[in-house]
Parts: structure tokens; sequence; C-alpha cells
């Protein structure tokens, strides 16, 4: 009786511990991340190294605004891209497929998460860059609407399906065609999920590098069109990391990206849990 | 039986994956009645009902073989239109499920669904079937907020009138009443009996005494087959069928 006891609250304690341990992590990383960015910020200004568009470490100018636009390109044509076909693929799989149909897609979807980039990125050269765009943020956000889409639709269907039958039936009952439920009810209830999944969605595109890399054309200017060549941070940091260390505070630059890129992520999921919450706050009243 | 029957069953088989169901079903349900289908958890009475709109249509892996015909018409026939059928019934589920949208919203979805827009036709029926529902009183200040921050009384007359917005003939109640409190069950069962002036009726009930309390007509089912039809005082009082005595002094359950 009593080593049950202490056992079970040992292991109470033990999990706290490691829970408070890979919380901690992240402000190590980011902490890390700063410390290493230091000598950087030591000689610029964040408004420059925000705004300035001029990359030329051998001059010791690091402006990182292009890639930061590169970033923000890729990941909103991504979206924009695979939001409408993920909803879509989503409301069929949840509200009209049967379960054939189910059982034969579903397992299709958890594969297609399961390719690794690297494939994703062949396969953008082979095809999106030669048949359509060239190496430009649009094939970058292509590839990456093909990439995020299985997380998306997987998400949006689970949160379809936790909605409850009865409240279906009720809108059915009165005369209403799948579609007007699917529309008047289903996506009203189901808006904070579908918004918690697009936050997934796009901290996954955001730091996807290797696929956006390969087919983006990696040219460290500020796209004016989804047709230009971007420079996303991720690229940035792993076609440079290891490499050209000799030159001045470039070492601290490329950790200075790293640290942009954290910060980035973490703001847009605090925005989107404080949205979210209003969200759920106003639909269950 | 004066009035010709509102639903009339024949010969319902519905199997779900590899359960039968319901098995052979033929039922007369008298129109402008109130009839109560009882019987044992598990015995179909659920199912039963839900024939009547098709809502087990979305049901996976299922079969239904026969006829269920509605004033006449075979709601089973292939042309058949589903959301017509399901119009003509107004369906009281278990729990109350108010949709996410406002108490006048929920009200209005059918209508609007239906074809009515203007605003002035939208009030008036808002404001009709809430009072018809005894809500009005209770809610009149407030019809712009969510619908879910009503009590779950409140929020279970709140669905009846939103299915009487939509003109029924027919109500469907399934257990409508296991959730709520005594006195909103009483609410309940009192609209019922003022409903059946103008609406046939069909509960599934656990409960007998309110079966006795609020039907002129019960259907005990077993195992997926209907044991006994009659008058409830003779259901209950004089049943014809040992299975039905049995349940009805509470040996089977």
């Amino acid at each position: 009786m009593q080593i049950r006891l202490l056992k079970d609250r040992i292991l109470s304690k033990l999990m706290l511990a490691l829970t408070i341990f890979s919380v901690s992590l992240v402000a190590l990383i980011g902490a890390g991340l700063y410390y290493k960015s230091v000598p950087l910020l030591r000689d610029n200004t964040w408004g420059s190294l925000l705004f300035s568009s001029v990359w030329e470490p051998m001059k010791g100018l690091f402006g990182f605004f292009p890639f930061i636009m590169g970033t923000l390109w890729v990941t909103a044509i991504a979206i924009i891209i695979s939001l409408p076909l993920c909803l879509l693929t989503a409301i069929y799989l949840a509200e009209y497929a049967g379960t054939t149909v189910k059982k034969i897609v579903n397992p299709l979807v958890s594969l297609l998460a399961g390719i690794p980039p690297v494939i994703f990125g062949v396969w953008g050269i082979l095809f999106v860059v030669e048949f359509t765009t060239g190496y430009s943020v649009l094939a970058g956000g292509i590839v990456l609407a093909v990439m995020i889409f299985p997380l998306i639709v997987s998400i949006i269907t689970e949160v379809f399906n936790t909605i409850p039958r009865e409240l279906k039936d009720a809108s059915l009952s009165l005369g209403a065609t799948k579609w007007e439920t699917v529309r008047k009810v289903i996506l009203r209830k189901a808006l904070p999920g579908i918004i918690a999944a697009i936050v997934l969605a796009v901290s996954r595109a955001f730091g996807e590098t290797i696929a956006v890399l390969m087919v983006c054309g990696n040219v460290p200017v500020a796209p004016k069109s989804v047709f230009d060549p971007g420079y996303p941070l991720p690229a940035l940091i792993a076609n440079n990391y290891g490499e050209m260390l000799s030159v001045p505070l470039y070492d601290s630059a490329l950790l200075y990206a790293a640290f942009l890129l954290f910060v980035i992520i973490l703001v847009f999921n605090l925005v989107s849990r404080i949205i979210l919450n209003r969200l759920e706050r106003r639909i269950s009243g | 039986m004066t009035n010709a029957p509102h639903i009339s069953v024949q010969n319902l088989n519905v199997q779900i994956g590899n359960n039968l169901i319901l098995k052979d079903v033929n039922i007369n349900i008298p129109d402008k009645k109130v009839t109560s289908i009882i019987g044992p958890s598990g015995c179909g009475k659920t199912t039963l009902l839900k024939t009547f709109n098709r809502l087990l249509d979305n049901t996976a892996d299922v079969k239904i073989s026969g006829k269920v015909l509605v004033d006449g018409e075979n709601i089973y026939d292939p042309g058949a239109e589903v959301t017509h059928i399901r119009k003509k019934m107004g369906l009281l589920s278990q729990r109350p499920f108010p949709l996410p949208m406002s108490i006048y919203d929920n009200i209005a979805y059918g209508p609007r669904i239906h074809g009515t827009t203007k605003r002035k036709d939208l009030d008036q029926l808002v404001e009709h079937y809430l009072r018809a529902t005894g809500l009005w009183d209770e809610v009149k200040d407030r019809l712009h907020s969510s619908a879910t921050r009503l009590s779950i009384g409140q929020q279970q007359r709140l669905c009846l009138a939103r299915g009487l917005a939509v003109e029924p003939e027919i109500i469907l109640g399934d257990e409508s009443t296991s959730a709520l409190d005594p006195v909103s069950t009483q609410k309940i069962e009192e609209l019922f009996l003022e409903l059946k002036e103008k609406y046939t009726i069909v509960l599934v009930t656990h409960i007998l005494r309110q079966a006795r309390r609020v039907s002129d007509y019960i259907i005990f089912v077993y195992m997926g087959r209907i044991i006994e039809f009659g008058p409830t005082e003779e259901v209950l009082l004089n049943p014809q069928e040992e299975l039905t005595r049995e349940y009805v002094k509470g040996f089977i359950s």
C-alpha cells in the first residue's frame, strides 16, 4: 500500500520535472540564438537589419528584408493554394464520402505526410519548375502547398468528425441539404479547429527548408511578384551555415536569421492563440 | 381508428452491418394522435423513428428494404426527394442541439432555407413559434444572443420551436425529455398534448408513465419486432402478448 502511494508520488514529480525540462528547451533555444546574434546586433540596429535590402556580407552589410519577404511570400502562397483544396477535401471525406472511399483515401493522405521533404524538392524541380514557373516563390509555394496538404486535411477532417452527429441531424431534419448543413452549421462550429489547423500548417511552412530551397531560386532580393525567385530564411541558414564562416559576423548573422525565424513563429503562435480563445468564447457563448 | 393512417410502414427491414435491427415491421401510425414507441434499450425503437425521416441514410453500411408511406407517398422511393420528406417532420432529439447561432437564427434557420427571406416575415415567424413553445417571454430581450446560453430545458423548447417553424405535419421525439429536469419535462409533455391538435406525434420513450400520460397509442417493440400495438390503456393495462405483459410489469428492461 505504502509503496504504491510512494510510486505514484515519485512518478508524478518525475513527470513534472520532464515537462518543465521540455518546455524550458524553447526558452533555452531562444536565449542561445539571441546570445549568438549579439555580435551582429552590436554593430547594427534592429531597424537596419530588418528593413535593409542590401546583403553583402563581405562588406559587412546584412539586410534581412529580402529573406523575411521570401519566407512570407512562399508561406502565403502555400496557404492560399492549399487551404481551399484542403477544406473541400476534408468536407468531402468527413461528410460525403462512403466507407470505401475513406478506407482508400485516408491511408494515402497519411502516406503523403510521410514522404521526405527532399523528394518533394526533386519532384518540384522536375515538374513544377520545369513546366510552370521556373525557380520562383510560386514554385516554392506550390511544393509547400502539397507538403502541408495532408497535415491540414487530416486535422480538419478530425475536427469535422468531433462535431456531434445529432447537430448535423438537427440541421438535416429541418430539410437542409448536406451542403447547407456544411456551410451554415459545420463550418461555423469547426472554425476554431480550422484556424488551429492553419496555424500548425503555417508554422510548418515557415520552417520548411530543403524542398523550398531546391525550387525557389535563392536570390537575395525581395520578390516583387510570384514569378520572382526568393530566398527564405531557412534556406539562407541551411545553404551557408558551416561555410564562409571566415567572413566576420557571418556566423552571427546566420544565427540572427534563425532567431528571427524563431521569433516569427513564436509571435504567430501567440497571436493565433489569442484569436482562437476569443473565437471559442464567442461560439460556445 | 377514425382517421386514415398518417405514416404507414410496410414490410420494413433495417440492417446495419451484419445486424438486423428491424425485422419485418408493419404498422399504421394514426393521424393527429400521440403514438409512443416503447421497448427495452437496443430494441430498435430509435432506429424505427429515424426511418420516418430518412435520417438513417447517413449511417455507414445500412440496408433498408420495405416501404414507409407518408401521406400515401413512399419516402424510400428512389425518386423521393429527401429534403422535402424531412421538412414534413420536426425532430426533437434526446439532448437539445441548438445550432451554433443566435436564438433568432435558430428559429429562422429552417424558414430561410425554404425561401422566407423578408425580415418582417421572419420576425413574425420567430415570435409566433417562440410563443407557441412558451419561450417568448423568457427570451424576447435576448433574441440575438447565443442559443447555447439558455438552460437545457429552454434549449429543448427552442429546438421544438425550430422544428415547428418549417411547418411540419409530424413531430418525432426521440426520448426528448431524458436530459431534462422534472419541470422542463412537464412543459415539454404539455406542449405535446397541445400540439396533437394539429400534428401527428411519434415519441420514443423508455418511461412508461410518460407514455401513459401523453400518448393515445402505444407500440411495443422487442428485439427489432413489433410485438403489440394498440390504444395506450389497453396495451399498458391489458396487454395481449406475454412479452408486453412482462415488459410492462418490469420483468424485461
